[in-house]
């Protein structure tokens, strides 16, 4: 609906740098989420998000944009769906060879896009449905993720140029630097259908607006979309290193994503509780608690206080069995809540869920720190 | 007879939605209801004068900032920023409305039916017949009147979403050194700090509370008696310089 006021990133260049600094016309933004699940899976049209998500356009400046969906490739919903973006043909060649000693491919193609007034440079966008080998060279006492996490982890550090950044079964991230509503026509995300669906629109603070630092942020089939800043990224880097998660794509908000691996999968901890680790009760509050509590969330700060994440934050996240909101403890960016039947609606501003979802059932702010959960339905 | 107009606000972009009320003020209009709004933001903000607006939808970002005199009814939710610095005029809000609602408020009066967000009347203000005045028909969010300087805001617990909340949240009144909040019921002890003096309100402050309730249902459909039936407490800050020993001790 706001077309006529979207420009490229050349004309956004233009219109920032051909002015002296002081005559620059301020952007005054944070980023834009969204997020839509259908708790039955019935499936939504990736028009919606990049409908809701265009309402927020002044939360962004076109310098990142993107989406993940779950539900996307039942035709091929055993298989992982790598998503690559390459700087040229060779680096996807070196990927796809590293690719093809581990796994074994089913499908190999681009990724289809199309030619937008508003996209014109994007990397090589590939995608490759693969299974893990039968007779691994490498890894192999580890369990099937385990063992795509690591492939992940050994592309995106050695092949130059080449980072996979969507590894999940039946669900698939779109990404890149723009404004939300174009990367959606670009990838024709339309022509897609999920049950659940996030959004983001960018708007870089302390890291490059660059392809790979667009938002969401996977591994495996964990997704995610953050506004705010990460503050204590640096404390939670060195700690997924211990842990063999490497940080490669120059963006806060991809420890996130790592973390929910290593919290929930690995370790096996609830959704709640990893959201307690990113943002814990005030000492204060655990002070007021019934004793046994008291001993689960001072045992969780202590055993996890490099998970804790610093700074001002909403959310949000999603994995093939549910999607969910949370806030930084002081609520330091925004995050709006609906319900409508069996939809649950998540964004930055209330105008965009009503943009998709006019008249909700309910609509509400959620507390600081306080996690909302939904869960498919079986 | 005051020029009314009727605008669509449908796919129209906040800064010519703007240009265009602008616009039709320059041509003698007053009375505007704008249909359909999404998000749209600065609504009314630095309007100066006499203008009556009927918003439809989700009034954005920092609707009503700086605006010295007109009166908005917002039927629908008010986003963030509600009446930044505002300096005159009134708001009603039918809905609910977000952070930092009525931030550094100097003047006028912001009346809203539901719950507010986080950091509401922070910083607000009031200098001789200047007096800001906000009343919370729902909760708030953590740090009510947080560094607030002057003005009044009271909190009325009652149209909200969220039954099993405290009235009020963490951090209430922080740096508060001036002004005073007024709660229908009761705080939970823990969210009082020390700066805080929580009394029984008295006869004068239950006439400014009379009046204000009284204009709250007015405008929003609610009893006025009946809100008033219950008792209020007053929380003031115990010292106008709170930090006034922090670096230097006297």
């Amino acid at each position: 609906m706001l077309k006529e006021r979207v420009y490229s990133i050349k004309e956004y260049k233009h219109k920032v740098f051909s002015q002296k600094e002081y005559m620059r016309e301020k952007d005054i933004s944070g980023c834009g989420l969204f997020g839509v699940i259908n708790r039955k899976k019935n499936l939504i049209s990736g028009s919606i998000p990049v409908e809701a998500i265009a309402v927020q356009h002044d939360r962004g400046n076109g310098l990142g944009g993107g989406f993940a969906a779950y539900g996307i490739y039942p035709e091929m919903e055993d298989k992982y769906a790598l998503h690559l973006m390459c700087d040229d043909k060779d680096a996807l060649s070196c990927a796809e060879e590293l690719i093809r000693r581990y796994f074994d491919i089913h499908l190999s193609e681009p990724i289809p896009t199309k030619r937008t007034l508003n996209i014109v440079e994007s990397p090589v966008l590939w995608r490759v449905f693969v299974s893990v080998k039968e007779d691994r060279p490498a890894w192999i006492t580890l369990n099937e993720d385990d063992y795509v996490v690591a492939v992940v982890m050994q592309v995106n550090k050695q092949i130059k140029g080449a980072y996979i950044f969507s590894s999940g079964r039946n669900m698939g991230a779109f990404k890149g630097v723009g404004f939300p509503e174009d990367i959606g026509e670009f990838y024709r995300l339309d022509e897609y259908k999920g049950y659940i669906w996030t959004a983001h629109n960018r708007f870089p603070t302390n890291t490059p607006g660059w392809w790979g630092g667009a938002h969401p942020f996977t591994i495996l089939d964990w997704s995610i979309v953050h506004n705010g800043e990460i503050s204590s990224y640096g404390i939670n880097k060195r700690y997924l290193a211990e842990h063999k998660y490497e940080c490669t794509l120059m963006t806060d908000t991809e420890v996130v994503a790592y973390l929910l691996d290593l919290f929930i999968r690995k370790h096996g901890l609830s959704k709640k509780m990893a959201c307690r680790i990113f943002a814990p009760p005030f000492w204060d509050e655990i002070d007021r608690m019934e004793e046994e509590e008291q001993r689960a969330y001072t045992a969780l700060r202590m055993v996890y206080g490099s998970g804790l994440l610093n700074g001002p934050f909403a959310i949000l996240f999603a994995n093939h069995e549910g999607l969910v909101g949370l806030n930084d403890r002081i609520k330091l960016r925004p995050l709006i809540v609906a319900e409508k039947g069996d939809e649950v609606f998540m964004a930055s501003e209330d105008c965009s869920i009503r943009s998709v979802c006019p008249n909700p059932d309910k609509l509400w702010a959620p507390k600081a720190g306080e996690p909302v959960i939904v869960e498919l339905e079986n | 007879m005051a020029k009314n107009i009727i605008i669509d606000a449908k796919g129209i972009y906040y800064k010519d939605l703007n240009q265009k009320i602008r616009e039709l003020i320059r041509q003698g209009y007053q009375d505007f209801e704008l249909v359909n709004v999404s998000g749209q933001r600065y609504l009314a903000t630095g309007l100066d004068g006499k203008y009556n607006f009927l918003i439809k939808g989700v009034a954005g970002q920092d609707t009503a900032a700086f605006m010295r005199g007109p009166y908005l009814r917002i039927e629908g939710n008010a986003q963030d920023g509600l009446g930044n610095t505002m300096d005159d005029g009134r708001v009603v809000v039918t809905g609910m409305a977000g952070d930092v609602l009525g931030y550094a408020m100097r003047g006028g009066e912001i009346y809203i039916k539901g719950d507010v967000g986080y950091r509401v009347g922070i910083h607000m203000k009031a200098y001789k017949e200047k007096l800001p005045v906000i009343v919370i028909g729902g909760k708030a969010g953590d740090f009510l009147g947080e560094y607030m300087a002057g003005g009044v805001l009271i909190v009325l617990g009652v149209f909200s979403q969220h039954p099993n909340a405290p009235i009020t949240g963490r951090s209430l009144g922080t740096g508060i050194h001036g002004g005073v909040i007024y709660i229908r019921g009761e705080v939970p002890k823990y969210q009082l700090a020390s700066n805080l003096l929580v009394e029984e309100v008295d006869e004068k402050d239950m006439e400014l509370i009379k009046i204000q309730v009284k204009n709250f249902a007015e405008e929003l459909d609610a009893d006025a008696d009946l809100l008033l039936k219950e008792k209020f407490i007053r929380i003031r800050p115990k010292s106008h310089r709170p930090y006034g020993n922090l670096y230097v001790p006297n």
